[in-house]
């Protein structure tokens, strides 16, 4: 069955005054119905434009391209942009990290809830509103009805939230790109609402591309994992295979970073990763992690492939899978 | 002075602010902080959690001297912030910020932020302010060349080593570390901490540390209090807290710590409803209702702080003098 999405070689490139900045490089993925892909990388490392890119959302000076970029049967790379904005909020939508800004303020709730649902399938008013309430019971919202009239500042932060998911799912959509949905979020706020997204995803079906930098999230969410570094996929598997046997040196350094309760010895120097992200611009010659990379050698100079090492868990590093799993890292 | 005792005090500290309620509705009272007693022993490091809005970053302002207490006392080594003015409590306490990008001023550059308190509080000549600069870049492990960089040339985790020097060039005795490392990438976010562990057992400093992200705090704390709705309603040893929290709502937010281990899912979390209106607090004891276990008492008695493990809980659950009445 051919899969939901299925991307190969996808590119974002930036012309900026000193060349061409090339933030998102040859990113390739195929995603299920109903799968749940988590993009994990620091700031800088492209995730969130490699999500823009997706949704053709890109500033209007980045230029998008790639081999293959098919969703649901269609080709999206040969879209023209009205068609692209009939699929958006359709068959695929977004959820913002910051809710505040990406609700309208001068607008109730209601109106924002319903608007693109009475465009998108031309439904009576009285049915959006129905589906609206309908789904901000399904998010946990109480007295939903009596919402609709409310507007964005009368709510907190988490019901603000719970809207826009609310929102992200009016028209039933394949697909849901959450770019860090639950970062601004109280921990207890975040478990709750990463727990009813779950449950959403196994009652509507619907596939979810998660962008994020929390390890806990990705472990507890994910089917597949992508970990992203200077604009390209270093290593992707399973949830298991990339928690139980990290292998590209980038993830177990990240993975020694953070202090795991019941594991970490507490009060115990925490991993690092020193040094800083390569320039973006004009591309990256040879590994970009290189120069962060404590067992680098010479032939890190030119780019390693993402190669699968066995059962889909794939890895870019010039090294072969043996070295790999014996390496412990330590910080250069 | 000895290394046992205690750093920093608070005895009933209490803050309430008024909420105007509009053109013709008067104002209401909020307390932010409700008779809050803390103790910071020397050489410790105190973690305080809670949701926001708990009143975790009122308590570091009184802490800071930036606001005055309604009530109660602050002793920091044994002497009280009322005889004092704010420039002696920024000689003993001092802030972490968590956003090195908004407090840093970027039109200033590194040697010009660090030498600012020198300058304020006029303890060593000018001839000697380089030397001392110098001496606290070495110290949070900065390259000399930096010092005349400006923020707005270094990246998340060097701007946080030059706000962590310009709060201990003046070797305070205490540091309220403020969410320090939550808008730093995960791999910076383990330099500093590895840089705060290093420095407090260098200087004996005494930290208050402050943030959401429970897996940090277990790591680096050696107590714990947990904040609900300006008052601490658990404070044990982190181990103990961590291990068996006794406070129903300890207990909620410590099982929403996502480990990071692919075979358990998105934990529930055993508690209902939302954050209170801290201006129309809820009766009795404020948790009351979204705690799983409350009784009719708990709607109607606020629960006292009881002595438990070298700290306390403060909930009726735990009370003897309440056990038949929540059975």
């Amino acid at each position: 069955m051919e899969p939901l999405l299925s991307v190969e070689n996808l590119r974002v490139e930036i012309p900026i005054g000193a060349g061409l900045l090339k933030p998102v490089r040859d990113i390739s993925f195929d995603l299920k119905k109903g799968e749940t892909l988590c993009i994990v990388g620091e700031s800088g490392c492209g995730k969130s434009l490699t999500s823009l890119a997706l949704m053709g959302l890109l500033p209007r000076a980045a230029r998008r391209s790639g081999d293959r970029l098919r969703f649901a049967g269609r080709d999206l790379l040969g879209l023209k942009e009205r068609q692209m904005a009939r699929l958006r909020g359709q068959s695929m939508s977004m959820i913002f990290q910051e809710p505040m800004t990406s609700l309208n303020p001068s607008y109730a709730i209601g109106n924002q809830l319903t608007e693109g649902m009475i465009r998108h399938q031309g439904v009576s008013r009285a049915e959006a509103r129905d589906r609206a309430i309908l789904l901000l019971e399904k998010v946990g919202i109480t007295a939903a009805a009596s919402r609709l009239a409310q507007f964005p500042h009368q709510l907190s932060g988490g019901l603000r939230q719970r809207v826009m998911i609310a929102m992200s799912l009016m028209c039933d959509p394949e697909l849901i790109i959450a770019d860090e949905p639950t970062t601004a979020l109280d921990v207890t706020i975040q478990a709750k609402i990463l727990g009813m997204m779950k449950e959403l995803q196994a009652e509507f079906g619907m596939a979810m591309i998660f962008i994020t930098h929390d390890l806990g999230v990705v472990a507890r969410i994910a089917d597949k994992i992508a970990v992203m570094y200077a604009g390209t996929f270093v290593e992707t598997g399973t949830a298991h295979q990339i928690f139980d046997a990290p292998t590209h040196p980038y993830t177990k350094g990240l993975l020694s970073c953070i202090p795991v309760p019941g594991k970490t010895k507490r009060g115990s120097r925490l991993g690092a990763v020193p040094g800083v992200v390569p320039s973006l611009v004009g591309g990256v010659r040879g590994c970009g992690f290189a120069s962060r990379c404590p067992v680098r050698q010479a032939a890190c100079g030119k780019e390693p492939a993402l190669t699968d090492r066995g059962a889909g868990h794939a890895c870019r590093c010039v090294m072969d899978s043996d070295a790999l799993r014996n390496m412990v890292w330590e910080a250069a | 002075m000895t290394e046992t005792g205690i750093a920093l005090e608070l005895s009933g500290v209490t803050k309430t602010y008024r909420i105007s309620q509009g053109l013709f509705g008067g104002s209401k009272p909020l307390r932010a902080l409700d008779n809050i007693s803390l103790q910071l022993r020397k050489g410790e490091v105190l973690g305080l959690v809670g949701e926001s809005g708990c009143g975790k970053s009122t308590l570091a302002k009184v802490l800071l001297g930036l606001e005055q207490p309604t009530n109660g006392e602050v002793h920091v080594y044994g002497q009280p912030f009322a005889s004092h003015d704010r420039k002696w409590i920024a000689r003993r306490i001092q802030p972490i910020f968590q956003d090195p990008y908004s407090s840093l001023n970027p039109r200033k550059t590194v040697r010009e932020i660090i030498t600012l308190p020198l300058r304020v509080h006029d303890v060593v000549e000018s001839r000697e302010w380089d030397k001392e600069v110098g001496g606290m870049l070495d110290l949070v492990g900065l390259p000399q060349r930096l010092i005349d960089a400006s923020p707005s040339q270094m990246s998340g985790g060097q701007r946080q080593r030059v706000a962590i020097a310009r709060a201990l060039i003046m070797r305070p005795k205490v540091v309220i570390c403020d969410e320090p490392t939550s808008a730093l990438d995960v791999s910076v976010q383990s330099q500093i901490l590895n840089l705060l562990m290093d420095l407090r057992d260098e200087l004996g400093l005494t930290y208050l540390f402050i943030s959401h992200n429970l897996a940090v705090v277990e790591h680096i704390a050696s107590r714990v209090a947990v904040m609900y709705l300006g008052r601490v309603v658990e404070q044990a040893p982190a181990d103990r807290i961590f291990d068996a929290p006794k406070h129903p709502y300890a207990s909620a937010l410590l099982d929403s710590i996502l480990t990071p281990d692919p075979s358990l899912g998105v934990p529930d979390v055993n508690m209902d409803g939302n954050f209170p209106n801290p201006v129309e607090p809820p009766s009795g004891c404020t948790f009351h209702p979204r705690c799983p276990s409350a009784t009719a008492l708990c709607s109607r008695k606020r629960p006292e702080p009881v002595d438990q493990d070298s700290g306390f809980v403060t909930c009726h659950l735990h009370d003897p003098a309440h056990q038949g009445e929540m059975a």
